[in-house]
């Protein structure tokens, strides 16, 4: 495996709600190496969402150990080590999309040369080149999205954390993305944790799936990808892909019938 | 210009009911003249009367028309007698305290959102505040201004400000809190301190909220001005008219003056509106 990014060990995190204690983790175990395209997929409540933002040091556990580089994820979130896509593009409407791709970099002080010329460079790499001075409502949901993953990239963290970033899009829309976000994944060789509850996105993009249960949220099954890294639309029709599909559909009803 | 035959019909309407509320009201005073004089008056005599009297219960809008007419174009506004002067000396009192009130609410607002102390305890007393009668507390703040030797236009700012900061704390903490977790998760992401969090997150996206704060309280602010101008028997301003209005009867008076704040009252609720649509659009989010 490459060096590790991000590791886990014995993760546990519990929410005291009014209904009693929420095991929203349990013993959560994995390596994350540079460089790799990992899925986590799972029914609502399985601790996906929640595991990425104990990664991304949004929220803490309450046992056990996360590392991001080798730093606590705090540390990690401090020093600005990755970027973070939610699910709603979430841009500011009363920024352009420049203004919106800046932001993070007015925040972390880039002088303005260089605010411009990293604007210009993340815009051409989703394909927003000629949008800068639009603001967000004069585009498309999915260019928004683009918009927003653009942002992430913009400071050049070295890990892009997603959190169900087309799950808002209709399917036509995701396919492009999709294709997209392999195309820049290839050529910045990001560390890219994905959280997504499609399986054939989940397979079509991932080097790894992570399959995970709810009640408690955990990891029932990490599935490597044959699929090559060079991957053209049509390789869900392969027998490879379908199979891999398959193995994932499993380890997610193996989950349900452990209630 | 869709809009001009509708808001004709509501003036036309008001006219109607005006004149025929005149009609009614100053009847009294001509039967009880004719009664005193022996003579028999028809209703015609009545109509007639009820158009011209000096001292009307309620005056017809002709002769509020006239009043403010002569007031408005004819006076030199330099003149005492001009009730351009007049509202001059309020306006100048209301934008005042405006400024007073929307800086002091904006600060109250700023800190309620920062500081978890003044969370719990700013709220409940601005709310108090607002309780009191401004009538009842209005002639104290002028006397104790007056015994530390603060006169003119301060006090009646202050009582302006009293009133106007209220609307502005209430909507600036809503629109200082609008922002989604979302987006303030995404901020920490960024690990942006609080400041920056403030002027390049919580603030945008408070100016929607700010301006409809504002037209409240520029409106409450005029309310302030006239109401510091009673109490303290002044001499000039649209209170002060109204004040030497009902000291002499001279309800024509009172009226144009009613009439001339409600103007300047939809004049400043006006330029708000157009500061609001500038901004608005200037940020990309105007219709």
């Amino acid at each position: 495996m490459n060096e590790p990014v991000i590791e886990a060990r014995d993760l546990n995190l519990t929410f005291e709600t009014n209904d009693g204690p929420v095991h929203a983790l349990k013993d959560v175990n994995l390596t994350i190496g540079k460089g790799d395209f990992v899925s986590f997929i799972g029914p609502s409540g399985c601790g996906k969402t929640t595991f990425l933002r104990v990664i991304a040091g949004l929220e803490e556990a309450t046992g056990g150990s996360v590392t991001v580089n080798g730093k606590s994820p705090d540390e990690a979130r401090r020093s600005r080590a990755y970027g973070y896509v939610f699910q709603a593009a979430g841009l500011y409407p009363w920024r352009t999309i420049a203004g919106n791709v800046k932001l993070p970099l007015e925040i972390m002080g880039f002088d303005r040369a260089e605010q411009a010329r990293r604007v210009q460079k993340v815009l051409d790499l989703v394909d927003l080149a000629g949008f800068e001075k639009k603001f967000p409502w004069q585009l498309s949901g999915g260019m928004q999205q683009r918009a927003s993953i653009a942002r992430a990239l913009a400071f050049d963290a070295d890990i892009l954390l997603m959190d169900e970033p087309f799950g808002a899009l209709d399917e036509i829309v995701r396919d492009h993305l999709n294709e997209q976000l392999l195309e820049l994944w290839a050529r910045t060789e990001k560390t890219i944790g994905f959280v997504t509850h499609s399986i054939p996105e989940a397979v079509y993009l991932s080097t790894r799936i992570v399959v995970m249960s709810p009640r408690p949220g955990r990891i029932t099954d990490v599935i490597e990808s044959p699929l090559p890294r060079e991957r053209p639309l049509d390789i869900r029709d392969s027998k490879e892909f379908i199979e891999v599909a398959h193995r994932v559909r499993e380890g997610l009803r193996a989950g349900h019938d452990d209630e | 210009m869709k809009s001009v035959v509708p808001i004709l019909t509501v003036v036309a309407g008001i006219l109607m009911i005006w004149y025929g509320a005149a009609v009614w009201l100053n009847a009294q005073w001509t039967y009880d003249q004719a009664a005193r004089a022996g003579i028999e008056v028809g209703f015609g005599d009545v109509v007639r009367d009820a158009m011209v009297q000096d001292r009307p219960v309620i005056p017809a809008p002709h002769q509020v028309a006239v009043e403010l007419y002569d007031t408005v174009i004819d006076k030199n506004i330099t003149s005492r007698r001009s009730l351009v002067y007049h509202g001059w000396i309020t306006v100048s009192a209301t934008l005042l305290g405006f400024v007073f009130g929307t800086g002091l609410g904006i600060l109250l607002a700023v800190g309620i959102v920062h500081n978890r102390a003044m969370d719990m305890s700013v709220m409940p007393w601005a709310i108090a505040s607002q309780t009191i009668p401004i009538l009842a507390i209005a002639p104290m703040i002028i006397v104790v201004l007056n015994s530390v030797g603060i006169q003119g236009i301060v006090p009646k700012a202050i009582i302006s400000a009293y009133l106007s900061f209220f609307p502005v704390v209430v909507g600036m903490v809503a629109g200082l809190r609008s922002p989604d977790v979302m987006q303030l998760d995404l901020m920490r992401t960024y690990h942006a301190s609080r400041a920056q969090m403030f002027w390049k997150l919580r603030l945008p996206s408070s100016m929607p909220y700010l301006f409809t704060s504002l037209k409240v309280g520029i409106a409450a602010s005029l309310v302030g001005a006239i109401v510091g101008e009673l109490p303290t028997g002044a001499v000039s301003g649209l209170g002060a008219r109204l004040l030497s209005g009902s000291y002499y009867g001279q309800t024509v008076q009172i009226w144009s003056a009613l009439i001339a704040a409600a103007v300047v009252a939809a004049a400043l609720v006006g330029l708000i509106g157009i500061a609001q649509r500038l901004t608005l659009r200037r940020m990309g989010m105007g219709q």
